[in-house]
């Protein structure tokens, strides 16, 4: 028997926007506990929420970017619902008029580009957090997250596997940062999805009962927890039984998914328009603004970065598919004129250690500037490749330029052609029996030479000089 | 000299004219709510700080505003920095805000003392003060009646003589119905004219602070101040200030005032209907005209009102969990023990009434049926008003079908009985539309009231119509006498 899995994906993007969705508090991660709480983030007696446009752009130029309707009039509705971390016992939503409406996503499969439709995208405050391992027999409420924005990308149920699922939110990812409408940080949560999974025979009309996975942060963890669930669902389904309509989540450590205490989340949540706002109207000028300012996306860049920097198509395309490390390499590429090594750099060397460790190139101790003074130093023949290699490790530990470590190691190349000739006449003198044989015909010797240089020097000595001059001598 | 019963006119001169100071006037409206205090208008009295501004004004002496150095009193449902703010319910009991109601700062930056904050229905709703955490107050007119609510601490303070004048809100008639009782002025303005920012919110859509006082001029005095856009209130209307006081005094020959037709006053008790007539009666000796209207809708205002209210409630208390500020339970389990306890002991029966009328009409599958058909008919109310507003100035109506009752007489066997004293009130709430209550004589030796409502953000013309009405007649200065406390 053949099962088809049907995939929709719920992306929750944290807008990067300074303040928060209805307050003017900031947004900025990482603060200590409750101090990015204002009135209203508390939600005291008496607030009253007003809305942050800039979130209404940063949605819009996502809409537009995804070819979709804006609604430039939209309402927020209230969702009714009781948890510790939700200030005002109701979070603050769009209901019946987001401002987003349709759209679609390409992403890349093995069978070439699909593209995936969406639903509609709305715009939200996110929730505080609670803390349950902190403080012995009691919980913690952090309510810095409280009211940051989030927009809810909502896709129609079109995805066929965990890769396609991995694939749409790599093509989500790729998309924000570019919009510059998030950070797309997924480990701090700027960037996570719910994905409702269901199976069903092949070629049924009908839909299978469907799970919702919960908060998922990473793509590693999207692939898995799908790919579990799905072997979860088809096995369930082959032994006879049905698949329960819940709400789990995806335990990375035992790599399993399991139903969240299902009592918690039976709710009505009464739905109903937010009487504390007026509908946002969004002007035909607002929206003109928008449009004109529309940031540079993936493959425009890719074009450019071909173009003005004469990469190939291949490094243009790598180096463009990440914003961040675009990002790096234009800013970079200000200061140094060797673009092909620049991007050689970023691409090979440079993206295993990232990968190795995980990070972003931004969350590295890597500048532009320095990436820039060590590429002209391999260029300008201050150093060799093999020396950039070690110096690079270097920066990538400790974060300080390459200058001030070849400077502190005496790493600096050894292109004076008169202090080489000198070293390699005291190798010639004490090497008798090799200069005879190399000069007898084995020419494989030669090598041993350049080795001799380079153990004295310490590997500073300039290749091409110590080439030629070793040729000369060894006449 | 007393100072009991004294207008905000009346004190200016005084304070104008050095017979008084401000920090005199404070101290004497202090013992007066002392002396008093069997009434049981205020929840919290703000002594040492009132005193304290009082002696600031009299130390600045120059430029003094109408409001500088005069005493107020404030509805306990206005967040007051540093000062105790109950909604006179028992989850609030402990709560002291951190700022200060918008409202309530414009009237004390215009120079005005908050002298307390006053009783009330319990976060609004009631309309006879009854459900308050603090018990009831009684009506200065008479020992064991109710003073209406659910303002009725501010109308008690002011029918009694203590304060001038004290802020109100007004959700389905919250202002005007305890004003008419007390035999006071109450005008509830158009909805956004005041800002809600620091009013703890009852009915979010509904929701409208005004003032009441001894005359309509002193209305439009402190109205004046609290009106305004409000950044922090997105609903609050951005227009141009105009002065109220400017406005009235105007003749009113040719005013063309509306009678509802489907408000069938014959129903009512013949007092009520023959101080109505009377009223007519001076208004057309004054020259204006009466047009009977038809408001086809009308009838539905009481079962709209009772959706709405609700609905908006149920979600706008949630924030009292226990978890932030307020009350909160001992010995509680999980969670939800937190919640259920301290919520069932935090709430009074009417609040947790309500909040279960509104959970019910908002939940899935009752939504369409209750709250979304009452926005449709609330729409086809307002709709009503508009056109009938083509052709008239302003309605005249009774303000409450009855005059004030006795403690206990009304609703506690059939809540209904008391949500009809919203009768002729709660309409203009739906529509969002200004309304004032003026007293006009008495009904069984109780004060009754006459309600105007006007058209949109016309509160110069209703404060214009009450302020010829009162030139002419005698009724608000009635006093009390308070013999049998």
């Amino acid at each position: 028997m053949a099962w088809e899995t049907v995939i929709g994906i719920e992306t929750h993007v944290q807008l990067s926007t300074k303040t928060k969705l209805f307050s003017r508090a900031s947004t900025e991660f990482g603060k200590s506990p409750n101090t990015n709480v204002n009135l209203i983030d508390c939600g005291l007696p008496g607030v009253l929420p007003s809305v942050n446009k800039e979130a209404f752009y940063k949605a819009i130029r996502f809409g537009l970017a995804v070819g979709a309707k804006i609604n430039q009039t939209s309402i927020f509705d209230r969702k009714n619902y009781f948890y510790a971390d939700l200030p005002k016992g109701y979070q603050i939503t769009q209901m019946d008029l987001p401002i987003v409406l349709g759209g679609t996503i390409d992403i890349e499969t093995d069978k070439g580009i699909k593209t995936i439709n969406i639903t509609r995208a709305h715009l939200e405050e996110d929730a505080g957090k609670s803390i349950h391992d902190q403080f012995d027999g009691y919980s913690a409420i952090d309510l810095n997250r409280a009211g940051t924005p989030l927009l809810e990308i909502v896709s129609e149920p079109e995805i066929s596997n965990a890769k396609e699922a991995v694939a749409y939110m790599k093509a989500m990812h790729q998309l924000v940062t570019y919009l510059d409408v998030s950070d797309g940080n997924m480990s701090q949560g700027s960037l996570r999805c719910d994905a409702n999974v269901s199976v069903r025979k092949e070629g049924d009309p009908e839909l299978g009962t469907r799970t919702e996975i919960k908060n998922i942060n990473s793509f590693r963890f999207v692939e898995k927890a799908i790919n579990f669930e799905v072997k979860r669902q088809i096995k369930q389904l082959e032994n006879g039984e049905t698949v329960t309509q819940e709400t789990r989540l995806y335990d990375s450590v035992k790599d399993e998914t399991r139903p969240m205490r299902s009592k918690e989340f039976a709710n009505d949540y009464r739905y109903f328009p937010e009487p504390d706002l007026l509908p946002v109207v969004i002007s035909d000028k607002e929206m003109q603004d928008i449009k004109d300012s529309f940031p540079e996306l993936a493959k425009e860049k890719e074009k450019r970065f071909a173009k003005d920097f004469g990469l190939s198509e291949y490094d243009a395309q790598i180096l463009a598919s990440s914003k961040i490390m675009a990002d790096f390499f234009e800013r970079s590429a200000k200061e140094t004129k060797n673009y092909a090594l620049l991007a050689n750099w970023l691409i090979g060397e440079i993206s295993a250690f990232l990968n190795k460790d995980a990070i972003e190139i931004n969350q590295s101790k890597l500048t532009p500037s320095n990436l820039a003074m060590l590429i002209n130093r391999i260029d300008d023949q201050t150093i060799s490749g093999k020396i950039g290699k070690s110096i690079f490790e270097e920066m990538y530990e400790s974060g300080s330029s390459p200058d001030k470590i070849i400077e502190s190691q005496g790493l600096e190349q050894i292109s004076d052609d008169g202090a080489i000739e000198a070293i390699i006449s005291t190798i010639i003198q004490d090497n008798p029996s090799q200069v005879e044989a190399y000069l007898g015909g084995k020419e494989k010797l030669f090598g041993f030479f350049v080795g001799q240089v380079m153990k004295i020097t310490e590997g500073k000595a300039n290749p091409q000089s110590v080439n030629t001059i070793l040729k000369e001598k060894l006449k | 000299m007393s100072i009991q019963f004294k207008t905000i006119r009346e004190l200016r001169e005084m304070l104008d004219e050095k017979a008084i100071s401000s920090e005199e006037l404070t101290n004497e409206t202090h013992k007066l709510a002392e002396d008093l205090k069997y009434l049981n208008c205020f929840v919290t009295m703000n002594k040492d700080a009132s005193i304290e501004k009082s002696k600031l004004i009299d130390q600045a002496d120059n430029n003094k505003s109408v409001l500088s150095g005069i005493p107020l009193a404030q509805k306990d449902l206005f967040c007051t920095e540093g000062l105790r703010t109950t909604c006179s319910s028992k989850i609030l009991s402990n709560f002291i805000p951190p700022y200060t109601a918008t409202a309530v700062l414009k009237l004390e930056s215009a120079g005005s003392i908050t002298i307390g904050k006053t009783n009330m229905d319990e976060f609004a709703m009631g309309s006879s003060n009854e459900t308050s955490y603090f018990g009831n107050v009684h009506n200065p007119w008479k020992k064991g009646y109710v003073p209406g609510g659910s303002s009725g601490g501010s109308a008690a303070a002011v029918a009694a003589g203590i304060v001038p004048a004290a802020t109100g809100t007004d959700t389905g008639g919250s202002i005007r119905q305890p004003a008419a009782h007390c035999g006071i002025t109450g005008i509830k303005p158009t909805y956004g004219r005041v800002s809600r920012w620091g009013m703890i919110a009852f009915a979010s859509s509904l929701d409208q602070a005004g003032p009441l006082a001894r005359s309509a001029e002193d209305c439009a005095i402190l109205l004046n101040e609290m009106s305004g856009y409000d950044s922090k209130d997105t609903t609050s209307l951005d227009i141009e200030s105009t002065d109220l006081l400017h406005t009235i005094n105007q003749p009113i020959k040719g005013l063309k005032i509306g009678i509802v037709k489907e408000f069938s006053l014959g129903d009512l008790d013949s007092e009520v209907q023959n101080r109505f007539e009377d009223s007519k009666k001076l208004y057309e000796t004054l020259g204006a005209e009466f047009v009977e209207i038809s408001l086809p809708n009308i009838s539905a205002s009481v079962p709209t009102y009772y959706s709405i209210a609700p609905a908006e409630c149920s979600s706008n208390l949630s924030r009292f969990d226990g978890v932030r500020f307020g009350y909160r339970a001992d010995n509680t389990g999980d969670l939800n023990d937190l919640y259920i306890k301290s919520r069932s002991e935090g709430f009074g029966d009417e609040v947790k009434r309500r909040i279960l009328i509104g959970t019910y009409a908002l939940s899935a599958g009752y939504y369409d049926a209750y709250y979304k058909k009452a926005q449709q008919v609330r729409r086809l109310i307002k709709n009503d008003f508009e056109l009938a507003f083509e052709t008239i100035d302003l309605i005249m109506t009774p303000t409450s079908p009855g005059t004030a009752f006795a403690f206990g007489s009304k609703g506690a066997q059939n809540p209904i009985e008391l949500y009809l004293e919203d009768l002729f009130t709660i309409s203009s709430n739906l529509a969002g539309l200004p309304a004032i209550s003026i007293p006009h004589g008495k009904v069984n030796s109780m004060p009754a009231g006459l309600q105007l409502i006007g058209n949109f953000l016309r509160e110069d013309q209703i404060l214009n119509a009450a302020h010829i009405f009162q030139q002419n007649s005698a009724f608000h200065f009635d006093k009390p006498s308070m013999e049998e406390f």
